[in-house]
């Protein structure tokens, strides 16, 4: 029997942990994720899973534990938030290289300096060229449910990729809400064993990880890197079908809310669509035709389903909760390119929004789609709540 | 790609889809990896002037000093050697001589 229970985001996640009971959790605390091996750990200490836990220095050795667990043949899980993501940026694309499919609960918070502690996506945002699939959740719920079906799409014969799992932080990781959990048994079955590929630990059939490629091989090796991203696209929905049959929830990649006629659409990722929703509904109350798109899935980036969901707007607004300094921000540039070469040249504005865990409020929406109708389309980002 | 391969008995990868995914290597061992393409010094060494104390044998990193079945020093395997120039550094006998590779670029018809 599932259960609904009024939880956290990272409680619901490290639930998520308990019933998946992973072979190994290597983690290093750092706010705002903490909770997630805090309460791991509980679990561990009562003898409710079998996990070997290992507890270690930094957030640079629980990464590299996590690595040569995986490349062992284990079913690993962690977390991190902010510059504990920053110290295993040098072991993120080795995870991906040997494609260990580790499942990440990725809790964003802003990248020190200044030290905030609260939401942006900047943490995340750098390691999106590291050859890990990326799933933003708007919600707990998402959160749990995200990280008991990304075991299956990192350990997919052919994916075999690590995945973050991502939600904001504070906003969805302390805040509490209705969980609905599926029962123990449904999410082992669900998840079922991982049957690695070349398990170090098959010492009948030895194979060695980590040696010099030269030049010669060094490029085909990240080229299947490319394939496996490719796939990952393909498999995503298989693998969200099966979850929708046990649980009733189905997750797509790219989450269309109202867009189907939609003239003025706001792209955004994780918790503020909800807010966005809202305030779409209130307009189309008034007989606006507005939508929300919100991106769960950035990487691999649904190029195709991006262009077809904004196919019928006249104006997009996409909301970044990070910045490329001296850049342009990741979803935006995702997205102009995504409509460029569906040769869908639809008026694009850019905003940076949240930074540092700057609220977002419908009256913040509201503007946007101002902005969109009124046609008020500028080159340059626009910041939103910002003091000026 | 079947679970008992060995990367010394493989044919080289034509295609990006050949190369083993992960670039795990199978049987764990070095043995097919050519060291012997990095080398820009060749040693030579000189059977006359060799007491085979094996001073070059043990402390070769890529174990490319050969010897016969007795522990004599029978030459050096130009297929791992990477030419460090370690052996002719510690030989007492002065026994191996480092040569650039351009002087046999010629024989070896030069690739
Ligand atoms: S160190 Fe010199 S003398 Fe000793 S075995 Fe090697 S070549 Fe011969
Ligand atoms: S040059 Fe270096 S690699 Fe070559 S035989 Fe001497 S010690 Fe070994």
């Amino acid at each position: 029997m599932s259960r609904r229970e009024i939880i956290s985001g990272n409680w619901a996640f490290a639930e998520a942990m308990r019933q998946i009971n992973p072979d190994v959790v290597a983690a290093y605390p750092i706010t705002p994720s903490t909770d997630i091996p805090m309460k791991f750990s509980e679990f561990v200490a009562d003898g409710k899973v079998d996990t070997n836990f290992v507890t270690v220095e930094s957030e640079h050795s629980a990464i590299t534990a996590c690595v040569t667990a995986a490349a062992a043949g284990a079913r690993v899980m962690t977390a991190s938030s902010a510059n504990g993501v920053g110290l295993m940026h040098e072991i993120f694309p080795i995870a991906g290289f040997f494609r260990s499919p580790i499942v990440f609960g990725l809790v964003n918070r802003s990248l020190g300096a200044p030290i905030n502690i609260h939401c942006d996506h900047s943490d995340s945002m750098g390691e999106r060229d590291a050859g890990w699939i990326h799933l933003y959740c708007e919600d707990a719920q998402e959160a749990y449910d995200t990280a008991v079906m990304a075991v299956r799409l990192a350990e997919h014969d052919n994916i075999l990729t690590p995945v973050f799992v991502c939600q904001d932080g504070f906003i969805t990781s302390h805040g509490f809400e209705p969980v609905e959990m599926l029962d123990d048994e449904t999410v082992k079955r669900f998840v079922g064993e991982r049957n690695a590929r070349y398990p170090l630990l098959d010492v009948k059939n030895p194979v060695t990880y980590g040696s010099f490629a030269s030049t010669e091989y060094y490029f085909e090796i990240k080229r299947q890197q490319v394939e496996a991203m490719e796939n990952a696209l393909k498999l995503y929905d298989g693998v969200a079908r099966e979850y929708e049959a046990v649980s009733g929830r189905y997750y797509p990649m790219l989450d269309a809310y109202r867009t189907e006629d939609a003239e003025f659409v706001v792209v955004v990722m994780s918790s503020a669509a909800g807010v966005v929703k809202d305030v779409v509904d209130e307009l189309r109350d008034k007989g606006v035709k507005a939508g929300c798109l919100r991106i769960r899935m950035f990487r691999p980036f649904p190029f195709d389903g991006v262009a077809k969901a904004l196919s019928h707007a006249k104006a997009i607004a996409v909301l970044d909760r990070s910045l490329s300094l001296g850049g342009t921000a990741p979803v935006v540039s995702e997205v102009r390119s995504a409509l460029y070469r569906a040769s869908a040249l639809i008026p694009v504005q850019s905003y940076v929004f949240g930074l540092g865990g700057r609220d977002f409020f419908p009256q913040n929406a509201r503007d946007i789609f101002t902005d969109l109708e009124k046609g008020q389309i500028v080159g340059e980002e626009r910041y939103i709540g910002l003091l000026e | 790609m079947t679970d008992k391969m060995n990367s010394a008995a493989m044919a080289k990868p034509k295609k990006w889809r050949d190369v083993p995914m992960a670039g795990v290597a199978f049987g764990a061992t070095a043995e097919a990896v050519e060291t012997g393409q990095w080398r820009s010094i060749r040693p030579l060494w000189d059977s006359e002037k060799c007491i085979s104390c094996l001073i070059c044998w043990n402390q070769c990193p890529d174990r490319a000093v050969t010897t016969d079945e007795s522990g004599k020093v029978t030459g050096i395997d130009e297929f791992y050697c990477k030419g460090c120039g370690i052996c002719a550094h510690l030989c007492p006998k002065d026994a191996i001589e480092m040569k650039p590779e351009t002087d046999f670029a010629a024989a070896r018809g030069d690739r």
